[in-house]
């Protein structure tokens, strides 16, 4: 519009300044330093160290298996409530919005009753005369916490991004000799990768760094790195070296917005 | 004409209980030019993704070339596509749309790449094979969508709309290439539009619908000369239609005047409809026409003028390279060859003609 | 058939997503103290909440913060779509990027850095803290809610009331504005929900003393949970449920599905 929009910019640019960049910065100052204030990069190497490494294995695999179950439940899902066609786009938001209003630690905390050794799923298999499960305060637990609480952040951008493709598109594909398989496998996926990757990036991010998951659904066993640097902060009080293993975090983290960005140039795999 | 090969025979159609298609029956012949004209929602639409398979007709059969591929899926019919707004694959450079038809029957490399050169060739885009279709314009995507059906030799090609979204010079360069390629390939082209246009520049036979029947099937001179109810009339190019008496055999009583025809087989003093051309209204003296009246309005549109003469109550449209002033007096008289009668239509669903072209 | 399968799949990953809800719901009710068992319907833990003022405390915590963050982030982020649109491309691109982060990173290195932050900038840490860091990460949801309306809007209607005699602000407000209402909405009904939701953000900004729904939760975790809580969480929900039913059913809209289906 006009010259004003330099001015217009000038309260989310200070913003984003002190509360996104410089505390990032933050991070990078007490990773890359000791107690004293020198530089070192012994916080970064602790990540090495048996337990923390152990940590860190368990919770990529966590997060890269959910990551998994989620993508292949909700593609699927994502297929049929693109192909439904129903003009309440927002209305099929909500219906994954909406369990957000319950909280989310109370939420995944209802998966400890439903997965008790007497609990709700066990007597349902008893019923069908099925063999009980008991996972609770297992990883198995923790992946399931993992796959409940982010499914919506895979299934939103998927629906966004094949919900967008056009349907002459397909018959196109049809008209030209291929059957559903090809089709799908030619056209439907690649066309829908910023959604994949969007969904991807949504899921695997908070999947690898939580702490919650593995504390309400773990038993106090089972340490991921989220818990190892929640720890640092909170009870050990070691800043610097809490600092120091989020840097490791972000390496990943950042790795994974690199291919987003990559892939998804237009933002068309978006959540809304 | 030549060899039937398509044929479909009492399609019926209905979407949420709304009739689409009712009980259509249509032939369509090899090397044919076929455009199935008329306004939107009259589906014509419809039949064509019937005949492509992306439809199934609730009842009726498709048969094409003597075999019934009602029930076939669009993926083993002889027939391609040039879908509305290209529905090309974004995610493929323009060689790997024009190949992906070939590559699914598995053709051999060096037959691919022979036919993407002549595809390219015959639309006029030689060296586009590793563009992106983003980076084309919408008349340079269509023939690139128009290539990549017709490298699989279909005996049909099913147009949509297709030049719909060029703009206006574009779209009349594109109908002479289209006839063009059409001859060049010998094949049959199934074309809607609701352009009329269009269709009187390219076709062979001209189908006119309206809410799901047939209205009139023709070549493009018998349907603009000779429009069989007073939708096609009005649809196809501008004309006075106009209520009137058929005293007898070619002589009919228009606004209480009585006017020479050549019509005959009506009965005596039934209401019908007649169609006047603009182009065919001669404006004389008033002493020398059928009809007196006065110019209302005087256009000017390059080719000709176009005036209003009202004259008997109603409100005469007339195209002429000769201007009348207006509220001049003027005579109205007509070629006996120039009126065409129409019967008044009979059921609720023909009447339905009220459109706002 | 096909479609049944199709409407099976979309049955069970609902009763996926909403069986803990169903649970939490039920266990309400349940007079028994413990979860695992069930010992007969009851309403006192209903009566039970509005007698407890540490949960009535943190209730109010948690949407007096959702209400501001959410306000203070829709004016921001608003203001920034605005600004954007007249930006060169490199600039936009970075100022998406930056908007980006708080989407990307990892909740716990967000709420690690604020904490770093607060503490060097010896912030005391209370609400004040918590609508902060809220307001940090609400920013982006409105932001990605109403730059798509900003991309459909038509320059040129803006240009119109302008032509027509408008000032700058009348024809934003009576032009621009309210075509960006339903981002500018969606975005504040998205960065309010995130908000309430919010429990990782809170928990490394939040002071001693200070708590919101969610932290409260965490500390009783050990515990064991309050049933009142599982009230006050029932409460919220069929609220929420209804008030979007309604606005769903509302007359008008009825009418517009109707159109629709013609």
């Amino acid at each position: 519009m006009t010259s004003k929009n330099k001015w217009l910019s000038a309260p989310y640019t200070l913003w984003s300044v002190v509360f996104i960049i410089i505390p990032l910065c933050m991070i990078f100052y007490y990773g890359l330093t000791d107690k004293t204030g020198a530089f070192t990069l012994e916080n970064i190497a602790a990540m090495a160290t048996a337990e923390h490494a152990k940590a860190l294995r368990l919770s990529i695999l966590l997060s890269l298996v959910s990551t998994l179950f989620c993508f292949l439940l909700a593609y699927p899902l994502a297929m049929i409530l693109a192909n439904m066609k129903v003009n309440q786009h927002s209305f099929i938001i909500l219906i994954f919005i909406l369990p957000m209003w319950m909280n989310f630690l109370l939420r995944t905390l209802a998966w400890q009753t439903l997965l008790e050794k007497s609990g709700v799923i066990n007597n349902i298999l008893t019923f069908f005369h099925l063999p009980n499960i008991n996972i609770i305060n297992t990883p198995a637990a923790i992946v399931l916490g993992m796959v409940y609480n982010f499914l919506p952040f895979m299934v939103l951008p998927l629906y966004n991004s094949l919900s967008k493709i056009d349907d002459n598109v397909i018959n196109a594909a049809r008209d030209l000799g291929a059957n559903g398989i090809h089709t799908f496998i030619r056209i439907i996926l690649p066309l829908s990768v910023p959604g994949i990757i969007s969904g991807i990036t949504m899921v695997f991010v908070p999947a690898l760094t939580t702490f919650v998951i593995s504390t309400l659904l773990g038993g106090s066993k089972i340490l991921l790195i989220g818990n190892v640097i929640e720890q640092e902060f909170t009870q050990a009080s070691n800043w610097h070296l809490g600092s120091g293993l989020s840097i490791v975090l972000m390496i990943f983290i950042i790795l994974n917005m690199i291919i987003s960005a990559i892939f998804d140039k237009d933002g068309e795999g978006s959540m809304l | 004409m030549s060899k039937e090969l398509i044929h479909l025979s009492n399609i019926s159609k209905s979407f949420d209980g709304q009739m689409v298609l009712d009980e259509l029956n249509l032939k369509i012949h090899e090397n044919e030019f076929v455009t199935l004209l008329g306004p939107s929602g009259c589906g014509k639409t419809t039949t064509l993704r019937i005949l492509g398979g992306f439809a199934q007709p609730d009842t009726g059969k498709v048969i094409f070339d003597g075999r019934d591929i009602t029930k076939v899926p669009p993926n083993k019919r002889a027939l391609n596509t040039v879908f509305q707004k290209y529905a090309l694959f974004t995610h493929m450079t323009i060689a790997e749309n024009i190949a992906f038809g070939l590559k699914i029957k598995k053709k051999s490399k060096g037959y691919i790449d022979d036919k993407i050169r002549y595809a390219l060739k015959l639309v006029n885009l030689e060296g586009y094979e590793n563009r992106m279709p983003d980076s084309l314009s919408g008349g340079q995507q269509q023939r690139i969508a128009i290539a990549r059906a017709i490298v699989n030799e279909p005996k049909v090609l099913l147009l949509d709309e297709p030049l719909g979204a060029l703009d206006l010079k574009l779209r009349q360069e594109m109908q002479y290439e289209l006839i063009r390629m059409k001859n060049e390939l010998g094949i049959t082209f199934v074309y809607v539009t609701h352009d009329q246009e269009e269709a009187l520049t390219m076709s062979d036979t001209i189908v006119v619908m309206n809410q799901g029947y047939i209205q009139q099937i023709g070549s493009p001179e018998s349907i603009y000369n000779e429009p069989e109810n007073a939708f096609v009339a009005d649809f196809i190019g501008d004309s006075n239609i106009i209520p009137a008496v058929m005293i007898e055999d070619k002589l009919v009583r228009i606004l209480d005047t009585r006017f020479a025809c050549v019509d005959t087989g009506f009965g005596h003093n039934k209401p019908v409809d007649v169609v006047i051309r603009p182009e065919d209204v001669e404006l004389t003296a008033p002493s020398d026409g059928t009809l007196q009246g006065v110019v209302t309005h005087l256009i000017f549109k390059g080719v000709h003028y176009e005036m209003e003469v009202m004259a008997g109550g109603f409100e005469w449209l007339v195209h002429s390279t000769v201007m009348q002033p207006v509220g001049k007096e003027v005579g109205i008289k007509v070629d006996p060859f120039n009126i065409q009668i129409m019967n008044k239509p009979e059921s609720e669903d023909e009447e339905a003609v009220a459109i706002d072209i | 058939m096909k479609t049944a399968v199709k409407k099976i799949y979309i049955a069970l990953i609902i009763l996926f997503l909403y069986a803990p809800i169903g649970t939490l719901m039920v266990l309400s009710f349940n007079a028994s103290k413990t979860r695992s068992k069930w010992g007969g319907f009851t309403f006192k833990w209903y009566a039970a909440l509005f007698r407890n003022d540490d949960i009535l405390k943190a209730l109010f915590n948690t949407l007096l913060i959702a209400f501001l963050s959410a306000l203070i982030a829709t004016v921001i982020g608003t203001i920034a779509c605005i600004a954007m649109t007249g930006m060169k491309r490199r600039t936009k691109a970075v100022m998406m990027g930056v908007t980006n982060i708080p989407m990307l990173n990892a909740e716990i290195v967000t709420g690690i850095s604020l904490m770093l932050l607060f503490i060097s900038l010896g912030f005391r840490f209370g609400l004040g803290t918590i609508l902060l860091s809220h307001i940090t990460f609400n920013i982006p949801y409105v932001i990605l809610s109403v730059m798509p309306r900003m991309k459909q809007l038509n320059p040129s209607t803006y240009e119109a009331a302008l032509d027509l005699g408008a000032s700058h602000l009348t024809a934003f407000f009576k032009v621009v504005f309210p075509d960006l209402l339903p981002g500018i909405l969606s975005g504040f009904l998205m960065a309010f929900t995130m908000s309430l939701d919010d429990f990782i953000i809170t928990h490394f900004t939040k002071g001693a003393g200070v708590d919101t729904l969610s932290t409260k939760i965490y500390t009783e975790v050990k515990k064991g949970i309050k049933p009142e809580m599982y009230a006050l969480s029932t409460i919220i929900f069929v609220t929420v449920l209804v008030l979007l039913l309604l606005v769903n059913l509302s007359p008008e809209k009825k009418e517009k599905n109707l159109q629709g289906n013609k």
